[in-house]
């Protein structure tokens, strides 16, 4: 049977100042099919789909829909054409309804729009695909993956069959992918056809027919997904040249009690449930303790609570021995902790300041640095040109503004920071979320250097496959609470899976 | 006079002293719903003032007048909507400097638009008319909800536009698309919303209505010219919209008390109500009172919610290749 083709993505290229986002690319979508969209972090895979919505429009290159040449010039101009995307973070306002957000800019709306009506539709597109969600809610109180409904609903109800999904399952436990992936399948069965941007490897072989890569802006291959022998095929061809599957690391010998943390518990301030309830657990020299858990379930809150930045209702924390519940940041820092947070730009770095400030903020008050209130700058420049050696920070000079590195170089700047001032207890928060593969393969193997050197790391992530691959032991959180602690080579994705769920929690937690 | 005559007197005043204040805190909850913060309030009611009275004092047609005032509120408004949509500069300092803009210039053009006779000063001139008060039959006999039905065009015209605005900003899909840019504005922008469009139209529509607020009360509650004779009503109106809960049915509540304060202030002076109390401090009452409120209002959304209910992209400049 002759595939028709659907969406035809000719010669793209879009330039931004300075750099090439997208140079020469060429899509093709056929009926019915998922096309797996893979690239690193920065690769153009966002640019060439907000073309194809009309959030951007191409500097050369034509763009076919059904065969017909088209210009999108809005997102009005690609809804017409039926063209949906679900957006990484998702397009919705929470203090509207679920019914107000799916008719949300709809052209052909009348001025005043029966609601009573519009619910009805709503709740009939949503039995029909199993879509469950109530139209009359806020969006603001719903749960992420039924938010993830709510934007599945908006592309049906505008009739659309070309589907664009930009890493829909980053949010979502592997119980809600896999109802996702059930919900692809019908959608296609009638006939609709899907993108899929995704850095996931596995999902690519769970959901499409067709993958295509892209580095640096072009297209460096497309294959039938069924010709894939090997996930390191994909990796490959993504990052130019092979990847280090296997860390290297050394033996597990735990040493002695660093970090111990007695039934912590934090009330939230929006909530009855508590933000941490009861949370229990060692940490152990040379050992890394890995938190697994559906993003929002208290692992900010847990490592906050760690280094100082929030306060504990009840329960103690005890650093080597000594007392340091509810202590300032700095007391916390002296006492030999290191934190990477999870929002970088934010907590990580100050970005208007330049590299080598950045890398020498936790040690310029030391003597090591500074001399009677004033900064050394020479030793400054000396300590910073050092780091950026030892780990491989590409920016063109220490005194570029920190703002302007990419993300992973950004993250290798706190990492060095940290690193370098580490006594021995590692905080990191989701150190590779939206690092590409070479980033990433870094960042752990520099997580894993200091364990092999004897510090305690604590390493909260979303990767299962970074747990299992990172970490000696393995903390499933769910709702503020230790589901359960198991020792990483024990830790299946099905039971890590189910215990971020919320379901099956062992009766008794490993303390 | 007995005190059911007294209270009708006071809610009279008061529905006269709150008539600007609503305007304007009408329009502001317009701009700010669209996540334009315009604290030039006070600036271009001010102007509203100023152009309404010059031009009725030269032409003696009122509802002339009150179109200038607010045209050039829109105008005052749409020099905001410049520098903070198209240019994306800080809404709060822009808002500030047309609020001393707008007062300088208004106070300079008073003393120039005048008549030869007065040196070209407004200040101190009278005009031919003033927007009188219209009593309905009947209706207005009725003890003190009479007061309601004895007042002015301007405020008559209050009591359609209030409901009609809550009806716009949550039954209309225009209100839809309003509320939206001013609370997700990318995400509007993803659905097909033009955001800045919507922004500048809301914007100049807060200064339409600003520049009533101002010609009601040079043309109406005290037709005269005086510098500054906003006197803080438009600084008291951008706290009215946060007392409002930026929701146009709640907006006459928060002036009808604080339009209340002031003039029961008003009534106690006149009335030589010799208290314990200076003066001096029943005149900053209002203020006083609004920042009190204020903190309570902060504290019991805290409570209750966790945050208020403000647009969240308020004072947010803009555009789409930006995250």
């Amino acid at each position: 049977m002759e595939k028709t083709l659907v969406v035809e993505m000719k010669n793209i290229t879009k330039r931004f100042p300075g750099v090439v986002a997208n140079e020469d690319v060429t899509l093709q979508l056929h009926k019915g099919e998922v096309l797996a969209l893979l690239g690193e972090n920065g690769a153009g895979k966002s640019t060439l789909m907000n073309m194809l919505v009309g959030l951007y429009r191409p500097d050369e290159g034509e763009i076919y829909v059904n065969g017909k040449h088209v210009i999108i010039n809005s997102p009005q101009d690609s809804m017409a054409l039926g063209i949906g995307m679900i957006h990484q973070e998702f397009m919705l306002v929470g203090n509207l309804t679920v019914a107000e957000n799916i008719i949300l800019g709809l052209k052909d709306l009348p001025t005043v729009p029966p609601i009573s009506e519009i619910n009805e539709k709503i709740i009939e597109l949503s039995k029909k695909y199993d879509l469950k969600v109530d139209p009359t809610r806020l969006v603001e109180t719903l749960t992420v993956g039924e938010q993830q409904r709510v934007e599945i609903l908006k592309l049906l109800y505008r009739g659309a069959d070309i589907l664009i999904l930009d890493e829909p399952t980053a949010v979502l436990t592997p119980k809600e992918s896999q109802e996702l992936n059930k919900i692809l399948k019908k959608m296609l069965s009638e006939g609709k056809s899907a993108i899929f941007i995704t850095h996931k490897m596995i999902e690519v072989l769970e959901f499409s027919e067709t993958l295509m890569v892209l580095r640096k802006g072009k297209c460096v291959g497309i294959k039938p997904t069924a010709s894939i022998k090997e996930l390191s095929e994909i990796a490959n061809l993504m990052v130019g040249r092979p990847v280090l599957f296997e860390l290297e690391k050394g033996p597990f010998k735990p040493g002695k009690v660093r970090v111990e943390l007695k039934n912590v518990s934090v009330n939230s301030k929006t909530h009855t449930r508590k933000t941490l309830d009861s949370i229990s657990f060692t940490i152990r020299s040379g050992e890394i303790l890995g938190i697994a858990g559906v993003a929002g379930n208290g692992q900010q809150p847990l490592s906050e609570v760690i280094t100082g930045l929030m306060r504990v209702n009840s329960g103690s924390i005890i650093i080597d021995g000594e007392d340091y519940t509810n202590k300032t940041p700095l007391q916390i820092i002296k006492a030999g902790v290191s934190h990477i947070p999870a929002d970088r730009g934010r907590m990580g770095i100050v970005g208007d300041m330049s590299v080598g400030e950045n890398l020498s903020m936790k040690k310029y008050r030391t003597q090591e640095l500074s001399n009677h209130h004033m900064i050394n700058k020479s030793k400054v420049r000396q300590f910073a040109s050092n780091l950026i050696q030892k780990f491989v920070i590409k920016t063109p000079t220490q005194f570029t503004s920190a703002k302007f590195l990419s993300g992973g170089n950004i993250q290798k700047t706190i990492l060095a920071r940290e690193i370098n001032s580490c006594k021995g207890i590692l905080i990191a928060v989701y150190p590779s979320r939206g690092l590409d593969v070479g980033a990433i393969e870094s960042v752990r193997q520099n997580i894993i250097a200091q364990r092999d050197r004897g510090s305690a790391v604590l390493l909260v992530s979303e990767e299962l496959d970074e747990l299992r691959t990172v970490c000696d032991r393995i903390a499933v959180m769910f709702e503020g609470r230790i589901m359960d602690i198991m020792d990483a080579q024990d830790a299946s994705t099905e039971k890590i899976g189910l215990l971020m769920a919320g379901v099956e929690r062992s009766e008794e937690c490993d303390s | 006079m007995n005190s059911l005559d007294l209270i009708t007197k006071l809610l009279a005043a008061t529905l006269a002293m709150g008539t600007s204040l609503t305007y304007a805190t009408l329009g502001e909850v317009f701009t700010e719903k669209s996540g334009v913060l315009n604290l030039g309030l006070e600036g271009t009611m001010l102007m509203g003032a100023l152009s309404g009275f010059a031009v009725t004092f030269h032409t003696q047609s009122l509802m002339l007048g009150v179109i200038i005032a607010m045209l050039t509120g829109g105008l005052f408004s749409l020099i905001h909507a410049f520098l903070t949509i198209s240019l994306r500069s800080n809404q709060v300092v822009t808002g500030l400097s047309i609020t001393m803009f707008g007062t300088g210039l208004a106070n300079f053009l008073g003393k120039r638009l005048g008549p030869v006779e007065n040196n070209l000063n407004l200040v101190g001139l009278n005009l031919a008319a003033k927007f009188e008060n219209i009593q309905i039959p009947l209706l207005h006999k009725i003890p003190v909800i009479g007061a309601f039905f004895d007042v002015s065009i301007l405020t008559y015209l209050l009591y359609i536009l209030l409901p009609l605005s809550w009806y716009f900003m949550y039954k209309t899909k225009h209100g839809l698309t309003l509320r939206s840019v001013g609370e997700a504005p990318r995400t509007a922008a993803a659905m097909g919303i033009n955001v800045n469009k919507t922004r500048y139209i809301y914007t100049v529509l807060g200064g339409f209505f600003a520049g009533v607020g101002g010609a009601a009360l040079s043309l109406s509650f005290t037709p005269s010219w005086n510098d500054s004779m906003t006197g803080g009503i438009g600084w008291i109106a951008i706290a009215l919209v946060i007392f409002s809960a930026w929701n146009p049915a709640r907006v006459a509540i928060g002036t009808l008390v604080f339009g209340g304060i002031t003039s029961l202030q008003f009534f106690l002076q006149a009335a030589g109500f010799k208290m314990v109390i200076p003066v001096q401090f029943l005149a900053i009452a209002p203020y006083f009172i609004t920042v009190v409120t204020l903190i309570i209002m902060t504290i019991n959304s805290i409570k209750n919610k966790g945050s208020f209910a403000s647009p969240s992209a308020l004072g947010t400049p803009f555009a789409i290749d930006e995250k």
